[in-house]
């Protein structure tokens, strides 16, 4: 258990480290001029103020100094939670920001990662021993897995806002609102929240249900279900223990699954213009502001590296094997 | 496929990578169920290749699979020839007009016509698909191989790597490389796609080589003296042949995809089309608001329908290269 930590807490902190070092190393190794481009918004006809401004910039992010100090200056930021100031807001530290659209995220992601990871193993399982839905449930799973996150969000809001105008089609509420803990603003902001979530559920869902299936049946044709079964073992009991051990590489893939629907929350956000942290990756984009892009997705990393450490210590408490020292699954 | 034991131990119960981690890892989407069964690998022997071939050519899902992508492929390659505008050029039709005997899948709100879009657009899903599929597979089997063959401190090297890698959420981790790189061509592209997804082929190489390299036949051919990279090559990768080409075909789905998803964040070459750009453009013009349907539905069914063969073929390819999937 203790090997298996210790392998995994190295890797996340060699994993924490690439990153850090990509998100400092890009803005300064590739071609293109941040600085540059930052001065082309705010740049005047006054020379002597470009410069005083270019210098600004170069103080404030300290380029002005040797790169072995930039990148430790970088380093000792980090952990005084310091990720720079915003180009985009212009005096707005970036984590302030950050900090601001992380509940929105929060509220898509959470819900839509664990939902979609229970029904996908609890219809996958189902479909392993019912023929008619595995018929019906496999072929829609594999569309759904198929289907790119934004293009499902562009339907949903089609359907459900346009067609049906069921739903509200963009934003977390309704601009009249301030955001409190009252009724007319909750039940606004879940009304805003239904289809985004749905976009993101269901196309996880179908890539569970299709694991999951797949894992079961490979389970239900093992020798050790050949022998519970010549034993004269009730089927239930034997799914049971086929439904136990096919949880285990779905909770590794839970894991490395997080990173993948991130990355669909990011297009979901922009979709529905979801005032998240997938949004603000886009606005920091359009807008050049290299330094608020480069605290969100450290952020977002640095959040997969302790999702996935949770994890793993949940993967302890599901799977005996890490427990009496022999090794479980190996990331 | 008993025989093929994997050192990652009893939680890989598919002989290869965890069902559920090799889509995770290739692509956007969640994925099905990967090459889920290895051992088949003895179906990629030489003399049993022909045999692979017929069986291949009698499983409805390989043949449904391939005959869609083909069709893509087709439109790609000669869908630019059939038509006479431009994939950008805006005016050539009436503003968002619905599907006609003129503009055969209707035309944008700003007048372009959205089969060429179509066809340039499928022309660089497969470009960049294919381009970073290859260099993907050429990284992912070089590190496997070398880990798998070579063992002890090269192994733990080069899978440490693997493994931060694979942590790496691979499409945050594409949208900062692309956003200061500035893509500007589909290669470049393909590239960056190419050099971030990789690890999980790393690892299912590995797995495999480290289950082969001790079989008699390779170390008969070390004892004879041949040199290490031909044993790889000769002795060991033609094992994996139908496993490689099932990778294959997953990685180039994760790469259409992925493609796709930074073109729509804008962040792909800006002054060719693509599937991704036309949604992009779809969106930033609220096509849904004004009713254009047939702007923003055909270029996320093509991409849906690229992806979802790749996957039903790597299904159908599974069940051709092993026996035990044959008759289910």
């Amino acid at each position: 258990m203790g090997r298996y930590f210790g392998r995994k807490a190295l890797i996340y902190a060699l994993t924490l480290v690439v990153a850090v070092t990509l998100n400092w190393m890009i803005p300064r190794f590739m071609p293109g001029d941040p600085i540059g481009q930052m001065m082309g918004r705010v740049r005047t006809s006054n020379p002597e103020a470009n410069e005083r401004m270019r210098a600004y910039y170069e103080d404030l992010f300290g380029l002005d100094q040797p790169l072995w100090q930039q990148y430790l200056n970088y380093w000792r930021e980090l952990f005084t939670g310091n990720l720079g100031i915003s180009t985009w807001s212009f005096p707005r530290p970036v984590l302030e920001i950050v900090l601001g659209a992380l509940p929105y995220t929060l509220a898509l992601l959470i819900p839509a990662i664990l939902l979609s990871w229970y029904a996908g193993n609890k219809l996958g399982a189902l479909a392993a021993r019912r023929k008619w839905l595995d018929n019906s449930l496999l072929p829609l799973s594999y569309v759904l897995t198929a289907t790119p996150y934004m293009w499902l969000a562009i339907l949903l809001v089609w359907a459900g806002g346009i067609v049906l105008g069921i739903f509200p089609t963009a934003r977390a509420y309704s601009g009249n609102l301030t955001p409190g803990f009252n009724w007319t603003f909750i039940s606004d902001f879940a009304s805003h929240w239904v289809l985004p979530f749905l976009s993101l559920f269901l196309v996880a869902l179908g890539g569970w249900a299709i694991g999951m299936r797949n894992l079961v049946i490979y389970e239900l044709e093992s020798d050790y279900s050949n022998y519970l079964s010549s034993l004269g073992a009730p089927s239930r009991l034997i799914r049971r223990y086929a439904f136990r051990n096919a949880m285990l590489p779905q909770v590794t893939g839970l894991a490395l699954q997080l990173g993948v629907i991130l990355g669909g929350n990011i297009l979901t956000e922009v979709v529905f213009g979801y005032p998240g942290l997938g949004k603000l990756v886009l606005d920091s984009i359009a807008a050049r502001d290299f330094f608020l892009l480069q605290g969100v997705l450290l952020f977002i990393v640095i959040g997969v590296l302790i999702c996935n450490f949770i994890i793993d210590i949940v993967y302890v408490w599901v799977d005996p094997r890490t427990r009496t020292g022999m090794q479980g699954a190996s990331v | 496929m008993t025989d093929i034991k994997t050192p990652e131990g009893a939680d890989n119960p598919a002989g290869a990578v965890d069902p559920t981690a090799t889509p995770a890892a290739a692509g956007a989407p969640g994925g099905p169920g990967g090459p889920t069964a290895v051992a088949g690998g003895a179906g990629g022997l030489a003399g049993r290749r022909f045999e692979g071939l017929y069986f291949a050519l009698r499983n409805p899902k390989v043949i449904g699979g391939l005959s869609i992508i083909i069709f893509f492929l087709l439109l790609g390659l000669i869908g630019p020839l059939f038509t006479d505008f431009g994939p950008r050029e805006r005016n050539v039709g009436p503003l968002g007009a619905p599907p006609s005997a003129e503009h055969w899948v209707g035309t944008t709100w700003y007048g372009q016509d959205v089969f060429t879009q179509l066809a340039y657009g499928a022309r660089a899903s497969f470009l960049v698909g294919v381009s970073a599929a290859l260099i993907a597979a050429l990284i992912g089997m070089t590190m496997g191989f070398i880990a798998g063959y070579r063992g002890g401190w090269v192994d733990e090297i080069l899978m440490t790597i693997t493994n931060v890698v694979l942590v790496l959420p691979a499409f945050v981790v594409l949208i900062v490389v692309t956003a200061y790189l500035g893509i500007n061509n589909h290669f470049t592209q393909a590239f960056v796609i190419g050099i971030f997804s990789w690890p999980w082929v790393a690892r299912a190489v590995r797995a495999q080589t480290f289950s082969l390299r001790n079989r008699d036949f390779v170390d008969l051919a070390r004892l004879t003296g041949v040199r290490p990279l031909t044993i790889i090559r000769k002795e060991i990768a033609p094992n994996m042949g139908s496993y490689l080409l099932m990778s294959f075909v997953l990685l180039f789905a994760g790469a259409v995809l992925f493609a796709a998803s930074l073109d729509f964040l804008g962040l792909g070459p800006r002054d060719s089309m693509s599937l991704g750009l036309m949604l992009e453009q779809a969106r930033a013009a609220n096509a849904w608001i004004l009713g254009v349907w047939w702007w923003f539905i055909p270029p996320g069914l093509a991409i849906t329908m690229i992806t979802g063969a790749a996957y039903v073929t790597n299904v159908g390819l599974d069940e051709v290269f092993n026996p035990k999937l044959r008759e289910m």
